[in-house]
């Protein structure tokens, strides 16, 4: 296995998912009762024992930065090598993924590794990334692109990269855009392996050609050109660009296997950082099941089907159902919620009644603090 | 050298040979409490929450799962430039070696230790007691009293007070005399086994107990005493609040049980004293459709199917559908499988519960070593 080190791009569409993005990257949003949006795809990286990760954020990465810290919950801490975050210090329209990148060309000169592995943030999957390398090495080709099949094209990856595959070959005859017509599509998983001499040509090709272009279609551009290999992922996959993908994602792993198969691999668990909270006390008299629940929570009404963060107190008489609430929030007595995400710091009134529905589930946002 | 004003010395070489199995592999202040936490947590808490930067871990029976627990400190913030914790094994000299013979032989030998902070004062800790407790309030009570030493007592009722070295106070509270396990007790003020020393007085008595041949080299029998008997100033300091020494598994199981009430006295809840440990990647817990639980502690890792009642449930543990689980303490990575019930029982680490199978009789504790996979049907004590 050759040396490979990671860039995380960031640059990820929020169009679709602003309720959750007011004060956060995709990356950051929280997820499955207890992790980031970027703890799947990091602990990928880190249990192939890749110990090299460049963050390349593009947009308010406050929350970013202080869930990444040093990098030490992913064992990216490191003397040599570990954590590095590179984000815009403006806002700048004119700014792409490839500008980011090319202004911290030292970063990737300076990195001893020979490979890339390039890919976004918001795929939640458990991928065993070594296979992917054994397999893009035995290939010989120049990139390795991931993709997973999926049967609900119409209701899921909106607006994500689809591939044309030969289904004879295997080779790669061209890439679209997933705009939901058909409910089948070999959908890219945006993760890239190539050498880092291949990436530097893209990134100066793409200032000298424009720079509004975003990198993966750079790569895309080079189809016929440059030799491709396919790497097809069988395990669960899921892009969080839009809330109701968001939504399904957290119900989704209230199924017991694919919460076996996202995050209770022995071998490759997925890491986030660590907060203190003490066990989850349920009081008499609570009901509480198919759900799933962080530790400091204090349960005493009702918890069905939901996922519930750190810190999320249930008093007497409420009942949350089909719902995500996210850290720190308290939901007072008789409150009855339904099929709503509600974000951090968020108080729910006693007797409050709150109701969406499957595809449109209610997003109470982030208290503020000017509020 | 940088002079610390206090440095935090903790007494973990103790075996507690009364809590049986669970200290067969490991030290007391090793134990597993509380649904994630280790007893030496509270001490270490305490310290990193009091602001003591500086804090030196006496080991010296089975240390391995303790050293391993501390490392350099990180989950309680002290892994610093200067200072952080020390753990303090006995040690070899040019002169030979020796166990550390009593708690005040285990201070005098890391003499050395203190010395090189220099500090004003010297705080004595157990590694094995459950309490919150801000230690700068001792302090200050230390200082304005310009004492010797300072003893932190806490109430007892007057039947209990036997089982405790007590303190006999005049009416500003300083110590008159003391008393080990008096049969007829004068007071009710039981020792913590918590101390302020100044620590240029502590260093002088210290030398002096090292060459009496005939002391058990203990602070408790031996230098507070002496402190006494020369007219030094000693202040009780009254702690209010929760604080248990679990010396007993009758004791420990009560001090787990202590913890089932949203508004428990330990305050596990209490956000701006939290207490720190070594946590894991571990996803949170999955509550099964048809799982029901009643005052229970339950942690990060676990998959509940079946019933919990009235009790503490530690991280990675899996209950099985129409299992119950009641008055029990289950810990890491416990397997409960379908159709058991577990009555009054500790199982210990890493214990297999097969199918249909009872352990505990509800009246006895019942301790299921380390690893034990119960199998076979039936019941079991």
């Amino acid at each position: 296995m050759k040396d490979y080190m990671a860039i995380l791009n960031l640059a990820e569409s929020e169009n679709d998912i602003r309720a959750l993005t007011t004060n956060r990257p995709i990356a950051s949003i929280p997820i499955g009762s207890r992790y980031r949006v970027i703890d799947f795809m990091l602990s990928n990286l880190v249990n192939a024992g890749i110990g090299n990760v460049g963050i390349f954020s593009d947009s308010n990465s406050r929350s970013l930065a202080d869930h990444l810290g040093t990098g030490k919950p992913w064992d990216l801490g490191r003397k040599n090598d570990g954590l590095f975050l590179f984000n815009h210090g403006l806002c700048n329209l004119m700014y792409t993924d490839s500008k980011l990148i090319k202004n911290n060309m030292e970063y990737i000169y300076r990195s001893k590794s020979s490979e890339v592995i390039l890919c976004s943030s918001y795929m939640i999957c458990n991928m065993d990334i070594s296979d992917v390398i054994r397999a893009h090495e035995a290939s010989g080709a120049d990139i390795t692109v991931v993709y997973t099949h999926t049967k609900n094209a119409d209701k899921e990856f909106s607006n994500c990269f689809t591939l044309d595959i030969d289904p004879e070959t295997g080779d790669l005859r061209g890439a679209g855009k997933n705009i939901g017509v058909g409910p089948e599509a070999d959908v890219c998983m945006e993760i890239f392996l190539m050498t880092k001499d291949k990436l530097t040509d893209f990134v100066y090709k793409s200032t000298s050609l424009t720079s509004l272009t975003n990198f993966y279609n750079l790569i895309f551009d080079q189809i016929g050109n440059l030799r491709f290999n396919t790497y097809k992922f069988d395990g669960y996959v899921s892009c969080i660009n839009t809330v109701s993908s968001y939504f399904k994602s957290n119900m989704d792993m209230l199924d017991i296997d694919v919460s076996n198969d996202l995050f209770r691999s022995a071998e490759r668990p997925i890491f986030t950082k660590i907060k203190d909270e003490p066990p989850t006390l349920y009081v008499k008299g609570c009901s509480t099941s198919n759900s799933l629940i962080a530790d400091g929570c204090i349960i005493k009404g009702k918890v069905k089907d939901s996922v519930l963060g750190r810190y999320v107190d249930v008093e007497e008489g409420a009942s949350v159902e089909n719902s995500i609430i996210l850290q720190n929030v308290r939901i007072h007595k008789n409150a009855r919620l339904s099929h709503v995400i509600i974000d951090k710091n968020v108080d729910i009134d006693e007797n409050t009644e709150l109701r969406g529905n499957e595809f449109f589930p209610l997003v109470i946002e982030k208290k503020n603090l000017l509020r | 050298m940088i002079h610390k004003n206090m440095v935090a010395l903790i007494l973990a070489g103790g075996q507690g040979s009364r809590l049986g199995a669970m200290t067969k592999k490991t030290a007391k202040p090793a134990v597993r409490f509380g649904g994630k936490y280790r007893i030496i947590d509270f001490a270490l808490s305490n310290c990193s929450n009091s602001g003591i930067d500086t804090v030196g871990i006496l080991t010296q029976y089975k240390p391995q799962q303790l050293s391993t627990h501390i490392g350099i400190g990180t989950p309680w913030d002290l892994d610093r430039v200067h200072g952080g914790v020390t753990i303090l094994p006995p040690y070899m000299s040019e002169a030979g070696g020796d166990w550390y013979r009593g708690t005040a032989n285990a201070v005098y030998q890391n003499i050395t230790f203190l010395d090189q902070y220099n500090p004003t004062y010297v705080l004595i800790l157990s590694g094995d007691h459950i309490y919150k407790m801000d230690y700068r309030e001792m302090l200050a009570a230390h200082t304005a009293a310009g004492a010797t030493a300072t003893i932190a007592v806490i109430d007892v009722p007057l039947g209990e007070a036997s089982r405790f070295g007590i303190m006999n106070t005049d009416g500003t509270g300083r110590i008159t005399s003391f008393e080990e396990k008096p049969k007829n007790p004068k007071s009710t003020l039981a020792s913590m086994g918590i101390y302020i020393f100044t620590y240029a007085d502590l260093k002088k008595y210290l030398k002096v107990d090292a060459l009496d041949e005939k002391s058990d080299n203990d602070f408790g029998k031996n230098i507070i005493p002496a402190m006494l008997g020369a007219g030094e100033k000693l202040i009780a300091y009254r702690f209010e609040g929760y604080w248990k020494d679990v010396g007993t598994v009758e004791s420990y199981w009560e001090a787990n049980m202590d913890l089932l009430k949203a508004d428990n006295d330990v305050k596990l809840f209490q956000n701006d004293w939290k207490l720190y440990t070594v946590t894991g990647s571990i996803p949170s817990q999955y509550i099964g459709p048809e799982a029901i639980l009643k005052d229970s502690l339950i942690s990060e890792g676990c998959v509940i199917m079946g019933e919990v009642d009235h009790s503490v449930i530690f991280p990675g543990v899996t209950i099985g559908a129409n299992s119950r689980v009641v008055d029990s303490i289950v810990m890491e990575g416990c397997t409960i499988e379908e159709n058991v019930i577990v009555n009054k029982s500790i199982l210990l680490e890493g214990v297999t519960v097969k199918a249909s199978n009872a352990v505990g009789d509800g009246r006895e504790i019942a301790v299921i070593e380390e690893g034990r996979v119960l199998s076979g049907g039936g019941f079991m004590k």
